[in-house]
């Protein structure tokens, strides 16, 4: 009997593959709309932003994107967050590759606490611990170690606050190599920076990587440390000179919209690149942490 | 006897050589580890017991810390009706997030699937907010809810449907929603990430197997794909109720916790008053305060999952 209710095969399974591409189409189409009224709004003329504000530009107008291309402090900005960017990555994939290494394949008195120690890291989050760190960078400042207002003070605190999480991830990557190689590798006469140099490093090169990319997505994007530590605005980063931006000309909607046009692309271009990477490290982070 | 000399030095040689091994080994532990320690117990333990010091202190910052006042600033935050109101929207942000992104989330994992022709696209696109800046998140979504109709594209669409414009951000009733709303539109893949993942690592043949004994697919779903992806949801949830205890730079940027504090979080309420008003003092308590909600959280969730997770035993 129930053969004759259901309908045919064909359309049992292409109804439901249907409703799932109209629905995820109606998503897609919703994470879209905000970066495309921006992307329209940056190269619109003011005029034009409060005439027609979510219209296609039509022709674009390149005077605002050319306007910040112009200004030296734009370049200066990007630049510093180059520079915190490089730092604060290269500084913390070689830091956490060391201490996860330890962690993953020495045994030695106290690992349990140390080990416990990093975790503390996990429920203080730099959102919570900022004023926090804000006192001890002071008091480094008293006692004669300029901190604040220096990019260092940025990269330090960047790259403390990226140690917890990474060290664990690595960790778990560092375990996954077969033991049977560090025993060859020792019996073979290897020291054990001999091993971890030649042979742990470049077996765990894709999880540095994945690591290296969400530090580096991290590093770039945060505002919370520069606009604590730094004041003057020679040193300002990319997202602190927007938010600041925002601040000044955020009546003049086409040049902010330029603005963070322009801040956002290079993003999404390394996230173009990069995703394998990122969807990587941040999955295993998960699964880890 | 000839043989014996040459044992012992053999013997002493392999002695030698372990303890030699040891000693390096402790070197190299040593030496790894320090840059991390002294980094981590600089930044981030010593910090702690820094302003747990400062916060029984009434101390605006200027000149040394010397007006003790024991559990005072405690006692003063946990009565503040604007704290209060900080944890009002700290918990409805972890409401909605639980009642609504997280099941959005699973939804959208569970219909793209694992061979949904053009999977991979679909998952790229909707991680993309998850990359972009909070600051440029939050600039983006103030453009959205421009209150003014002409320049705002959801009040826009409201004209057109007859409705009254909305001021999204200006309205102590609605304007959490709507920060609700820009933290779900850059979230929500994250977890949908989680979830494909965890989708992933569910053997085909289990659905498979209940297929064939006739379960449709809501039943699929109920019984065997949602028990299954416990632990991932456990992960999820926990990310996302730390993420909310936390949340601020979007907060900070798109209202600064105003209008008259409708829009608080327990983070943008520690920066007024440490960074703002400069009252270290009371700013640390509310930093101890977070930290101490936030390590419950994480030892309440540490000991859920430590139990055997149902069918998977992970």
């Amino acid at each position: 009997m129930g053969k004759y209710i259901t309908p045919p095969r064909w359309m049992r399974k292409t109804m439901p593959r249907a409703i799932t591409y109209i629905f995820l189409t109606c998503a897609t189409i919703m994470i879209f709309v905000p970066i495309v009224i921006l992307m329209f709004g940056s190269v619109k003329t003011t005029g034009q932003m409060y005439s027609h504000p979510y219209a296609v530009p039509n022709p674009p107008d390149w005077s605002n994107i050319r306007h910040i291309l112009n200004t030296p402090s734009f370049w200066n900005m990007l630049k510093n967050s180059l520079i915190v960017m490089v730092a604060t990555t290269s500084g913390t994939v070689a830091i956490c590759a060391l201490a996860a290494f330890v962690f993953a394949r020495m045994q030695f008195n106290g690992k349990n606490f140390f080990l416990n120690l990093f975790t503390v890291g996990l429920m203080f989050p730099i959102n919570v611990a900022i004023l926090p760190v804000y006192f001890v960078l002071r008091q480094m400042e008293q006692i004669g170690i300029p901190m604040i207002d220096k990019l260092w003070g940025v990269i330090l605190v960047q790259i403390a606050f990226q140690l917890s999480g990474n060290i664990m991830i690595l960790r778990g990557f560092f375990t996954a190599v077969p033991m049977d190689l560090q025993d060859a590798a020792y019996m073979d006469g290897c020291t054990n920076f001999d091993f971890f140099r030649r042979i742990m490093l470049p077996l765990v090169k894709p999880s540095l990587s994945a690591v290296g990319a969400l530090v580096m997505i991290a590093s770039w994007n945060d505002l919370l440390v520069p606009l604590v530590v730094l004041n003057s605005n020679n040193l300002w980063t990319l997202p602190l000179g927007t938010m600041q931006f925002q601040g000044q000309y955020g009546q003049d909607l086409a040049l902010v919209s330029a603005f963070v046009a322009l801040s956002a692309i290079p993003t999404i271009i390394f996230y173009f690149f990069a995703e394998r990477q990122i969807i990587s490290g941040l999955t295993a982070g998960a699964v880890k942490g | 006897m000839q043989l014996i000399p040459a044992a012992q030095k053999e013997l002493n040689l392999k002695k030698n050589s372990i303890s030699r091994r040891r000693i390096q080994d402790r070197f190299v532990i040593a030496l790894f580890l320090l840059p991390a320690l002294v980094l981590f117990s600089l930044f981030v333990i010593y910090p702690i017991f820094r302003s747990l010091y400062f916060s029984t202190f009434n101390w605006k910052g200027f000149g040394p810390a010397v007006d003790y006042i024991g559990i005072d600033n405690y006692r003063k935050i946990l009565t503040d009706e604007v704290f209060l109101k900080a944890i009002k929207n700290v918990l409805l942000i972890i409401v909605l997030s639980l009642g609504i992104q997280l099941p959005l989330a699973l939804i959208l994992a569970v219909l793209v699937g694992r061979d949904l022709p053009g999977r991979s696209l679909f998952r790229t696109v909707f991680f993309l907010p998850y990359v972009l800046s909070e600051v440029n998140t939050a600039i983006m979504w103030m453009l959205l809810y421009n209150p003014d109709p002409e320049r705002g594209i959801l009040n826009a669409i409201m004209v057109m449907f007859g409705l009254e414009p909305i001021a999204w951000l200006a309205d102590m009733k609605i304007v959490i929603f709507a920060i609700f709303v820009t933290l779900t539109w850059k979230y929500f893949g994250f977890h949908m990430l989680l979830y494909l993942t965890g989708l992933q690592n569910i053997p085909k043949e289990i659905e498979e197997a209940a297929r064939i004994d006739g379960a449709n697919s809501i039943q699929n779903f109920l019984f065997i794909t949602l028990p299954l992806l416990g632990s991932t949801i456990k992960t999820s949830v926990y990310m996302s109720v730390l993420g909310s205890i936390q949340q601020f730079i979007l907060v900070w940027v798109m209202t600064k916790g105003g209008p008259v504090n409708a829009s608080e979080t327990m983070a943008t309420y520690m920066y007024r008053f440490g960074f703002v008003r400069f009252q270290l003092g009371y700013g640390s308590a509310v930093a101890i305060i977070m930290f101490i909600l936030c390590m419950i959280f994480s030892l309440i969730y540490q000991a859920l999952t430590r139990k055997p997770d149902y069918l998977t035993g992970l």
